[in-house]
């Protein structure tokens, strides 16, 4: 579903990917790990065609980056830890213009039935400014999934909320995880991705440091792993 | 070759951008409130800050007009394209899969409007205070082809400067030389309407409107998505 072949990218004279291969099956959930500053956001900008590679091959559901970058969007939902939602629209303003957006037919339903998934039905009149940030989290993730994706990035999703939010979270991660979706998330929270992740990789000084999956991990566990692959 | 503008794709993206800004703004009136107060005070300013006669008042009417619009407008710009950069919203634009001039072209209409109904509050407001009258058809006329160029270019420099920290110092550096022949040609052809000359004489600064909003318009289709792209 996602092909990387020795992805580079630089910003001027930093180069913060240093040829990065990454392939992810169907239906897989790959937690990408990694310090600050590793280049976890920048990949996935990349995944998501809002950043060019600067060399290297990436393949998102079939389609190459970034000349199929049309193609790509529409198979693609992306959460990063900024809600991407307008606070002066209502919960369902907000969903309502990004199915135009992305040429939903019938949206209405569409509208209803994802604010049910994320537990905003009741608040769907209500403006988006006025909303908590644990709920303007799950709205993106409506938002993201609107257009029935393929694939999904989660940038950091867990930015910010406490422990209720986040626990709130977690169950609308695997309601979408659950639809069979390919999902590649980053995250410092090392025990949520072990609970929600099949495969975990860490990504250091720009490259893939290391990878396992949670049958391998069974043995150790996620904190040990991630220890040993950064040193 | 991009084939958008009979893609019922690309115009349900113009016209959900147009509408999802208007409708924010008619909660907010963040957008509009400033752009009027600012307009209205530089008039306000003006007034009496020029002490003129009646006559010397007439010929003045046009600069002050447009040093107006163009202050006012900035601001308007600057801060339509903040909203959507603040909370990521650009990157939901961008995440769309439509051709990203859409963006551009909603976001072009939007602040159109906005301008637009500025300018039609503060041309009574201006005949009042300078005792001209303002509500003439050609000069309606150059309002409007005047406003496109202006907030044709200044959306594209704006979706440019939003991107720095210093975006609100960027705009009006970048903007206001480009901007330059639109202010001329504007100030200039609304001299005439004001003057009553004839439409020959200042047929000139008319197609020079014009044709700066074209080639604005055409430029900005096919620059846009390297502008807004990281």
């Amino acid at each position: 579903m996602i092909t990387v072949k020795k992805l580079v990218k630089r910003f001027g004279l930093k180069t913060v990917l240093r040829g990065v291969d990454f392939e992810v099956q169907p239906g897989e959930f790959v937690a990408l790990l990694g310090p600050n500053g590793a280049g976890k956001t920048t990949f996935l900008r990349i995944l998501s065609s809002l950043s060019r590679p600067s060399l290297g091959e990436v393949k998102v559901a079939g389609f190459r980056l970034p000349d199929e970058a049309a193609a790509v969007r529409a198979r693609l939902g992306v959460v990063s830890h900024l809600p991407l939602l307008y606070g002066d629209l209502s919960a369902e303003e907000n969903l309502r213009f990004y199915a135009r957006m992305y040429n939903i037919s019938n949206y209405e339903l569409r509208v209803t039935e994802v604010l049910e998934m994320v537990g905003l039905d009741t608040r769907r009149r209500d403006l988006v400014r006025t909303f908590s940030r644990g709920m303007q989290q799950r709205l993106a993730i409506g938002r993201a999934v609107l257009h029935n994706p393929e694939v999904m990035l989660f940038d950091e999703p867990y930015t910010g909320l406490d422990q209720d939010a986040s626990s709130m979270l977690d169950e609308v991660l695997k309601t979408v995880a659950a639809k069979g979706r390919t999902v590649v998330m980053t995250s410092h929270d090392l025990a949520r991705a072990e609970d929600l992740a099949t495969r975990f990789d860490i990504l250091s000084r720009g490259v893939i440091a290391a990878s396992t999956t949670r049958r391998q991990l069974r043995r150790s566990n996620l904190l040990t792993f991630y220890k040993e692959a950064l040193t | 070759m991009k084939n958008t503008t009979s893609n019922p794709r690309f115009l349900g993206a113009v016209s959900a951008i147009v509408w999802k800004d208007l409708q924010a703004e008619l909660r907010s009136r963040e957008l509009f409130s400033a752009m009027l107060v600012f307009s209205l005070l530089i008039i306000l300013i003006f007034n009496f800050a020029l002490e003129l006669d009646i006559k010397t008042r007439q010929s003045v009417t046009s600069g002050v007009l447009w040093a107006t619009f163009a202050f006012a407008g900035t601001l308007g710009l600057n801060r339509s394209m903040a909203i959507e950069k603040d909370r990521g919203c650009m990157d939901g634009l961008l995440l769309a899969p439509v051709d990203r001039s859409a963006i551009y072209f909603g976001k072009v209409i939007s602040n159109l409007a906005f301008m637009l109904i500025v300018e039609i509050i503060v041309l009574p407001v201006y005949s009042v205070l300078y005792n001209v009258n303002l509500f003439q058809p050609g000069l309606l006329m150059i309002i409007l082809l005047g406003s496109i160029g202006y907030v044709g270019v200044g959306t594209l420099l704006s979706a440019m400067s939003v991107q720095t920290r210093t975006r609100d110092i960027l705009l009006p550096i970048l903007l206001f030389p480009v901007v330059v022949p639109v202010l001329l040609a504007a100030v200039k052809a609304s001299n005439g309407f004001l003057e009553g000359v004839e439409l020959s004489e200042i047929l000139f600064p008319i197609n020079l409107l014009i044709t700066y909003d074209i080639i604005v318009i055409a430029l900005a289709f096919m620059v846009f998505d390297s502008v807004v792209e990281e």
